[in-house]
């Protein structure tokens, strides 16, 4: 048994020189030359190839990107932030803009200049004006008002802040709206928002369409028929109207944000439909797969059949479908909020924000206030190009 | 059947499995497809036991009923296990078959469907040891090296995953993997078909290898008649869900009973231009196994076909000393084998 | 038939490379052969040895990324004018024309190549109105007797059928009716049976051989099954990783094979007129994975008969060794 050790070592002939790493049959005279990518790729887990697939996919890479961005928006928002997103104030009501100037006589020095805000005596219409004679310079990581971050750690230290004045009243980045909130900082917000109140609703839908879909597809029969045909009633059902109705019909003294999660998990019970009937096709495709038939003779448990075998064989559909129910959650939420259906002052949401520029004359005069509209679409790009990067890549041997 | 209970390792009696026809809103039975109808044979341990007929014949459901990947309809299906007693397989729980398990394991057919992509070799032929007690890491990753030897693959290989062997590698590692458990009965289901014409002689001669160095009886199920001849001792020919011909390789070949058996010997080119010859085409298709002839199923494309055929089905009668055949004409016909 | 000497098609260093993200492979590297008038070619060789895609280089059907980057192949017309195919527009006239009026192609999977929303009927009535410009009813007609001559049963049911209610056989009938609707001189058949079983394949086989002899056409037979070809061919192509081994009549090359491979590939099958349970011979090692094309010869790291030095530096030229059997091999280059 011992001897033949020394022959298994790769041993080179002069002719062997390449391909050898796909020789096979009688290996004690063959050559194992692999080269290191083959042997690197030869040992590769199915999650390291599909990372490898989806690095070549450029655009879900940069999306990915983006949406790192978007979730340290949303842990950082209250720094982010600099004014109180509910801190009105009339005479700042829909302020332009402000351009922050980067270089003062040759030399980074970030300032802004003072705004001075008068009503024009013919149109009742307040204008600002700019003092560029007041130099107000920007200052990173000041003191502002107390936040806790991410709901426990106290702090009141910013991102920015201005030297001299009170923020509220010299920094305009993104202009303010109607009521003279600085639209930056509700944007930061509305940010946290929209992309976690729905996130709960995806997980629940996920489980469930996991859950039932996976029970359909291995036990079939009477189980599988019932679980169907509820599939097709809800399926059936309209959802604007249901969610209306739920709207009305919850507890009317609940704060907003929490009557909407308890509408997006409403719904949530009614969406896993999609993914279970998924869930239950791979299911029903896996189990004729010659390498389950293998695990039963060998005598593996069920239950090590569906978790070793069935569920991995999978999971990585599953992570794209996730990917992919996002947006469709964020452009719910935001055009249910349009609607005035979904979450309402004073909850701050995309949807919200965009609620004020439903006035055609405002948006005539205040065009800034479509601004929010431009996150909604790259965070929905991005889950999107993603999705279809982690889909693409998800099936390493196809 | 003359061979005595003690000489064999499995006895197949009158194995039927028929797979129900649903149609409509109520999934309602409308008509069964007898698959395997009435299919009785055994094996004797040690030896090579072949399948033979063209697809839809019930090769491959017969194969699975043994394995009980699929329960039969009816039908008793005696293996003499390890310890000497004799079980009924087909009348077995789940938790009663689980020990038998190690003692009856399948090669399949596809090199490619039959790995899980997502396990290395380790775990893929590691797994049928750890389930069934195996529960050491350094005992199994031994194990596990001198079964990929035993195969013809480097112990190193144990790290990679499937996708980097090609398919002649991937259908050693499934016999590595059949043969973990140290089975007595290996049903080989096509395990050539899918390979290339120079990798094929290499699978053929790793199992008849094995199957000296360890003892295994072989029951191979497949199609093609040349490999079919080289690789088994006894063989069986089945068309549309029974059995039709059963004899010794050499008896069937050369001196075949059944028309069908006749006709398929006939139909396999030869691989050689100066062996031309006519010969025997059938003429229409295979039966449906939903809607069989009466008689024997075989009358409607039988030459030798006479009245009593459409009326009685003929029962497998053994002929001459280890040579069945299922034919009401098969003492009288004189029929060519190969030449 | 005074033409005999005259090729039908002469397919001259055809190179078709695919060029893919992981890098090019070369699925046809030079391949030379001719087909005879009225005769059978067959093309031999394992997976990824280049038949099929030199079946669809000559329809120039070569799927992207998948591009023919050299070679010539000529096509002689009925009064012997050769075409160069590769200079051809693959979706123009000419080559539209030559595809399933000129060249009847039946593929391996008959399912794939029907479609399922139309009868088998309507596709063969389609494909003779477009080659031979006759009426509805003409086709009609030319069509249920292009079923019939196929042997389907009852052809004037059948052509209202659809490609799924035939059996495999019949499907394969079917599909042989459309490639010969148009009466074409060159019949392409890409592993015509390695999906039916061994008497179906008895039927079909026996069925092109008879539909030869009535209209003399050509027939280019790919397959893998050295029986199919011992059966059917009169001369035979022997392909490896791309590249033409050798070429000889096909008791030439079952009877005095000269390349390696070629001998190595007849021993290796077990055939049934050989003695049973005997170790076979082999072919060591594997086929290389198309991006890893071994140097020189790509036979040479299997080779049992290499040359050291020099099959694995350079590549033997397809020469004749006489008798008119060609052979690459670096074995024959002194006794041409």
């Amino acid at each position: 048994m011992a001897e033949p050790e020394q022959d298994l070592k790769p041993h080179a002939t002069p002719s062997s020189s390449q391909g050898e790493g796909w020789g096979e049959g009688d290996f004690l005279d063959e050559d194992v030359t692999t080269t290191e990518a083959e042997e690197r790729i030869s040992v590769a887990t199915a999650g390291q190839l599909m990372w490898w697939r989806f690095r070549k996919h450029r655009l879900a890479m940069v999306s990915a990107v983006v949406l790192i961005i978007f979730y340290l928006v949303v842990i950082f928002a209250p720094f982010l932030a600099y004014v109180d997103p509910e801190l009105s104030e009339a005479q700042r009501s829909l302020m332009p803009p402000q351009p922050v100037h980067l270089f003062r006589e040759g030399r980074f020095e970030p300032h802004v200049y003072a705004v001075k805000g008068a009503r024009d005596p013919k149109t009742f219409k307040r204008v600002y004006v700019t003092d560029p004679n007041t130099v107000i310079p920007l200052r990173f990581f000041v003191k502002g008002f107390p936040y806790k971050l991410l709901g426990v750690i106290p702090s009141d230290i910013h991102l920015l802040g201005v030297e001299g004045v009170p923020v509220e009243e010299a920094l305009f980045i993104l202009g303010t709206d109607l009521n003279g909130r600085d639209l930056w900082s509700r944007l930061m917000f509305a940010t946290q928002m929209s992309l976690t109140i729905g996130l709960a609703a995806v997980a629940i839908s996920l489980f469930l369409g996991v859950l039932l879909g996976g029970i359909s597809g291995y036990f079939s029969g009477t189980v599988d028929t019932l679980i169907q045909r509820v599939i097709e009633i809800l399926r059936s059902l309209p959802t604007i109207p249901l969610w209306m109705g739920l709207a009305a019909a919850l507890p009317g003294s609940w704060p907003v944000q929490r009557v909407y999660l308890a509408i997006t998990i409403i719904i949530s019970l009614l969406g896993w439909t999609e993914l279970a009937r998924v869930v239950r096709g791979r299911f029903l495709t896996l189990r004729e797969e010659d390498f389950i038939t293998a695990a039963e003779l060998a005598g593996c448990s069920r239950m090590r059949i569906i978790f070793r075998h069935m569920v991995p064989s999978f999971l990585s559909h599953i992570i794209a479908a996730t990917t992919l129910a996002i947006p469709a959650m964020i452009i719910s939420e935001t055009s249910l909020s349009f609607l005035g259906l979904g979450l309402r002052p004073p909850a701050i949401s995309w949807g919200v924000l965009l609620e004020q520029a439903q006035n055609i004359q405002a948006l005539a005069i205040s065009p800034w206030l479509l601004l929010p509209a431009i996150p909604v679409i790259l965070a929905v790009l991005a889950f999107n190009f993603v999705g279809d990067g982690l889909r693409d890549a998800a099936d390493p041997y196809g | 059947m003359k061979a005595t209970q003690d000489q064999l390792l499995l006895e197949v009696k009158n194995l039927r499995k028929f797979f129900p026809i649903r149609r409509g809103f109520l999934q309602r039975i409308v008509g069964q497809v007898r698959a395997v109808d009435d299919v009785s044979f055994f094996i004797r341990p040690g030896e090579t036991f072949s399948l033979v007929g063209e697809s839809g014949c019930g090769k491959t459901t017969t194969s699975r009923c043994i394995l009980r990947a699929v329960r039969p309809t009816s039908g008793q299906i005696l293996f003499r296990t390890g310890d000497g007693r004799v079980v009924d397989v087909a009348a077995l729980s789940a938790d009663e078959l689980k020990p038998l398990r190690r003692e009856m394991q399948m090669i399949f057919q596809d090199p490619f469907s039959s790995l899980n992509p997502r396990m290395t070799l380790l775990d893929i032929v590691g797994e049928p040891l750890l389930v069934n007690g195996m529960t050491d890491r350094a005992a199994r990753t031994e194990r596990v090296a001198e079964l990929l030897k035993l195969v013809g693959l480097r112990p190193e290989y144990m790290r990679r995953f499937p996708h980097a062997f090609s398919g002649g590698q991937r259908q050693r590692i499934g016999i590595a993997r059949a043969l973990a458990l140290h089975p007595r009965l290996v049903v080989a289901d096509e395990p050539v078909s899918a390979l290339d014409v120079s990798v094929q002689a290499q699978i053929l001669n790793l199992m008849l290898d094995l199957q000296s160095e360890l003892g295994l009886t072989y029951l191979f199920v497949a199609h093609d008649l040349s490999v079919v001849k080289h690789i088994s001792e006894r063989v069986a020919v089945m068309y549309v869900g029974r059995l039709v011909e059963m004899a010794p390789t050499q008896d069937l070949f050369y001196t075949p009973k059944h028309p069908y058996t006749e006709a398929l010997l006939s139909a396999v080119p030869k691989p050689d231009p100066r062996l031309r010859s006519k010969r025997i085409v059938l003429q229409g298709s295979v039966a449906d196994p939903a809607n069989p002839p009466s008689g024997c199923y075989f009358h409607p494309r039988c030459r030798y076909a006479a009245d009593i055929c459409s009326r009685a089905t003929p029962t497998l009668v053994e002929l001459e000393p280890g040579h069945f055949v299922a034919c009401h004409r098969a003492a009288e016909l004189k029929l060519t084998g190969v030449v | 038939m005074n033409d005999q000497r005259t090729p039908l098609l002469s397919v001259r260093d055809l190179k078709t490379y695919f060029f893919q993200d992981e890098g090019t492979v070369k699925a046809v590297d030079g391949a030379s052969f001719d087909v005879a008038r009225g005769q059978t070619l067959g093309i031999v060789g394992e997976s990824g040895c280049g038949k099929s895609v030199t079946a669809r280089s000559i329809l120039r059907i070569v799927e992207a990324p998948g591009r023919i980057v050299g070679g010539q192949i000529l096509w002689y017309d009925a009064k012997g004018q050769p075409t160069d195919l590769t200079q051809l527009d693959p979706d123009g006239h000419q080559m539209r024309s030559l595809r399933g009026r000129e060249i009847g192609l039946i593929f391996q999977e008959p399912m794939t190549s029907f479609s399922p929303v139309h009868t088998v009927g309507n596709q063969i009535i389609e494909a003779i109105r477009l080659h031979m410009g006759v009426s509805k009813a003409e086709a009609r007609r030319r069509a249920i007797e292009a079923l019939r001559q196929v042997g389907i049963p009852q052809p004037e049911r059948r052509i209202d059928d659809y490609a799924f209610q035939l059996s495999g056989g019949l499907r394969q009938r079917a599909m042989i009716a459309v490639a010969l609707s148009c009466d074409p001189r060159l019949l392409i058949a890409d592993e015509p049976t390695t999906a039916l079983d061994v008497t179906t394949q008895a039927q079909i086989l026996d069925l092109l051989r008879e539909l030869q002899q009535q209209r003399g056409m050509a027939i280019m037979l790919i397959t893998h099954n050295l029986g199919v070809v011992a059966e059917m061919c009169d001369d035979v192509v022997v392909m490896y990783l791309g590249r033409v081994v050798e070429v000889g009549s096909v008791d030439a090359i079952f009877h005095q094979a000269k390349h390696p491979y070629t001998r190595a590939l007849l021993r290796s099958i077990p055939a049934i007129t050989t003695p049973p349970r005997v170790k076979l011979h082999t072919i060591t090692g594997s086929i290389p994975h198309p991006y890893n094309r071994p140097s020189g010869c790509p036979f040479h790291p299997r080779c049992p008969e290499r040359l050291r030095g020099l099959c694995e530096v350079a590549e033997p030229a397809l020469r004749a060794v006489g008798n008119g059997q060609s052979v690459s091999c670096f074995l024959y280059e002194n006794r041409a």
